[in-house]
């Protein structure tokens, strides 16, 4: 920092100039730091205003479900943000059969982060009976179908219930596991989902822990 | 860092032109407060671009649509309302930086020789401008929107033998429908912006060659050999002015000192355009008017039917005229008289500062007759308004026919060689 005096117009030494530049650096600093705050709230509305709206946020609110009506081995169907949620109430005998055929799965103990904690279990749920999972295929986003009753045999061997992807032939089992050998990379996604009561399910969100 | 600087500017001239245009550009150091308005026009214009590319993201632009998609914007978009009010309230400020800034150029002579082109860019501009707003105005199709394009569209009718053809062609449809709607905002968000965004080019360039005018309507630049070296700037100005002409020491380079005068002045504007976008956003009414506010209605005209401010001026002389074809010749005619400024005026002086005080009172006279004028068009119809808005139009037409009358032979006092000190 020179404290030869500066002429303003010429930038050269003179009677007329600054005697200090630091005041004008000072009052530059501050200027651009206070325009940038400026420009910076400014940009705001402009971002925010790319998030989903209210009426998107309203149609991708929880789901609330009765389940009460769902007889044993049967599929129902609800929308969760746009996306088909399955519900099957699985029977004793299905739940039992999970075990069997953990040799033939690509990520049995669902290791990959397909389901919130909850589910990460050999059923995938909260309550083992009711398996809720989203409809989607993990591969190329088809919708499986519920093969039942023993027609999943078909595809899998020893097997009598599954889902069966008609799009690219990927099949999972009754908690929504991923078969070896198929093209779909990982287990059908559990939504979070939490129970109001035993007949009254939540898809959307999970209990908060107490 | 400098060398990737070389490299670029051996490409593109970038550094050239911001000299040029900005940095090294000399500007007139007397430059008083109406200097300002030219900037802010370019920053008005800057949000109208932004908020209003926002805009259509939402937008809906069908007969069916649009009032709701505006109400969406409104309610549940995040920020949308701001975004909203910003594009609302930006076009008022628009008008009314433009016309202060078109007043500067009628007080100083900035339309004169050689500034006449310069003056007709800037008209064009005004008339884009005027057609920008009124079809953005259609688009919330309020009732406003819908009965404010009908008169509009109308007053093509009063064209003898194709008229009514040419409204019907103009509309798309036998009323106002969507069809008008759905051109309007093409019109609206593409073609009518970027014609303005050309005019604008187009000024600036024809500015920075005639060089800017300033209060006392004194040249700065003279010719080659005629200033001493002690007469000249000792500022550093880009070698385009210099090479062609002597800039004498009355100027100022553009970057910092105009452009840091001009931010002073973006700030107390900013602090005025916020207080109505958060607190007045509809102005009482004169920015968005009420009955817009009630989707469009084609069976039922609202009970009171002006344009928005900015056109009421032009709106009381269309009313002035008791006959159809007349009435929009006389307010296309209000327009058309100021695009011939610079040759009605036949004076050599500029600046006000040294014309007879005809000229002040002419030109304060001018301005009180437009603002009664948009008072007039702006406000329910009473009987004392018609005379009253008759007198005014003859007014404002007197203005130029006076102009053009004493101007031949005016007395004015002598201009000095020099920007005063």
């Amino acid at each position: 920092m020179s404290d030869v005096s500066v002429d303003a117009k010429t930038s050269a030494p003179g009677p007329n100039g600054p005697k200090d530049n630091t005041r004008r650096r000072f009052l530059t600093v501050a200027t651009s730091v206070v325009g940038g705050v400026g420009v910076a709230g400014a940009a705001i509305p402009f971002i925010a205003s790319w998030n989903p709206s209210a009426k998107a946020k309203a149609a991708g609110a929880d789901v609330e479900v009765d389940i009460s009506a769902i007889e044993p081995g049967q599929l129902i169907r609800v929308m969760w943000r746009s996306k088909p949620v399955w519900i099957v109430r699985r029977t004793e005998q299905t739940l039992a059969e999970l075990g069997q055929h953990e040799d033939k799965l690509k990520d049995p103990g669902s290791e990959a982060e397909q389901q919130p904690a909850f589910a990460q279990n050999q059923y995938r749920s909260l309550n083992k009976e009711y398996l809720i999972l989203v409809g989607i295929c993990t591969h190329l986003g088809c919708s499986p179908q519920y093969l039942k009753n023993g027609a999943f045999n078909e595809i899998v061997q020893g097997v009598p219930n599954g889902f069966f992807c008609p799009c690219h032939g990927s099949k999972f089992d009754m908690a929504g596991r991923v078969f070896e050998s198929v093209p779909a990379p990982l287990n059908l996604v559990v939504p979070p989902y939490q129970f109001v009561n035993d007949t009254t399910v939540i898809i959307g969100s999970v209990a908060q822990e107490a | 860092m400098n060398s990737f600087l070389a490299w670029i500017e051996a490409r593109i001239p970038m550094m050239r032109v911001a000299n040029m245009h900005a940095i090294q550009y000399p500007a007139p150091r007397n430059m008083n407060f109406w200097y300002v308005f030219g900037f802010l026009a370019t920053i008005v214009l800057v949000n109208q671009i932004i908020t209003g590319i926002w805009l259509t993201m939402n937008f809906v632009p069908t007969a069916e649509g649009a009032f709701a998609s505006v109400e969406y914007i409104m309610r549940e978009i995040d920020y949308g309302w701001i975004i909203r009010y910003m594009h609302s309230t930006g076009a008022s400020a628009f008008f009314i930086v433009v016309y202060m800034h078109m007043f500067r150029g009628m007080i100083y002579g900035s339309y004169q020789k050689p500034r006449e082109l310069l003056w007709v860019f800037g008209m064009f501009i005004y008339l884009a401008l005027m057609a920008e707003a009124f079809m953005g105005y259609v688009l919330p199709w309020g009732q406003m929107s819908y009965w404010g394009a009908q008169v509009i569209v109308s007053l093509f009718s009063a064209i003898p033998v194709i008229g009514p053809d040419l409204v019907i062609w103009l509309q798309g449809d036998y009323v106002i429908s969507g069809a008008t709607l759905n051109r309007f905002f093409a019109l609206h968000v593409i073609a009518l912006p970027l014609v303005i965004v050309i005019l604008v080019f187009l000024h600036i360039i024809a500015l920075h060659e005639v060089g800017s005018n300033n209060p006392d309507g004194v040249a700065i630049k003279h010719k080659k050999g005629s200033l001493s070296e002690t007469e000249k700037t000792p500022y550093k100005i880009h070698e385009y002015y210099t090479d062609k002409y002597d800039i004498a020491d009355d100027v100022v380079p553009f970057f910092p000192h105009i452009v840091l005068k001009d931010l002073v002045a973006f700030c107390i504007f900013l602090l005025g355009f916020c207080y109505v976008m958060f607190f007045a956003p509809e102005m009482g009414g004169k920015f968005l008017e009420h009955p817009n506010f009630e989707i469009a209605n084609p069976l039922k005209t609202p009970e009171h039917i002006f344009p928005v401010w900015y056109f009421t001026p032009f709106y009381a002389i269309l009313k002035a005229v008791p006959d159809k074809l007349f009435g929009v010749l006389a307010m296309f005619g209000a327009i058309a008289a100021l695009f011939a400024m610079p040759w009605i005026d036949r004076g050599t002086v500029k600046s006000w500062r040294y014309r007879c005080g005809l000229h002040k009172v002419n030109l304060l006279v001018f301005a009180a007759v437009f603002v009664f004028l948009g008072y007039l068009g702006g406000t329910p119809q009473e009987p004392w308004k018609i005379i009253a808005s008759q007198i005014a139009t003859i007014m404002y037409f007197g203005f130029f026919v006076a102009l053009f009358l004493y101007s031949r032979n005016e007395n004015t006092k002598p201009v000095p060689a020099r920007i005063p000190r």
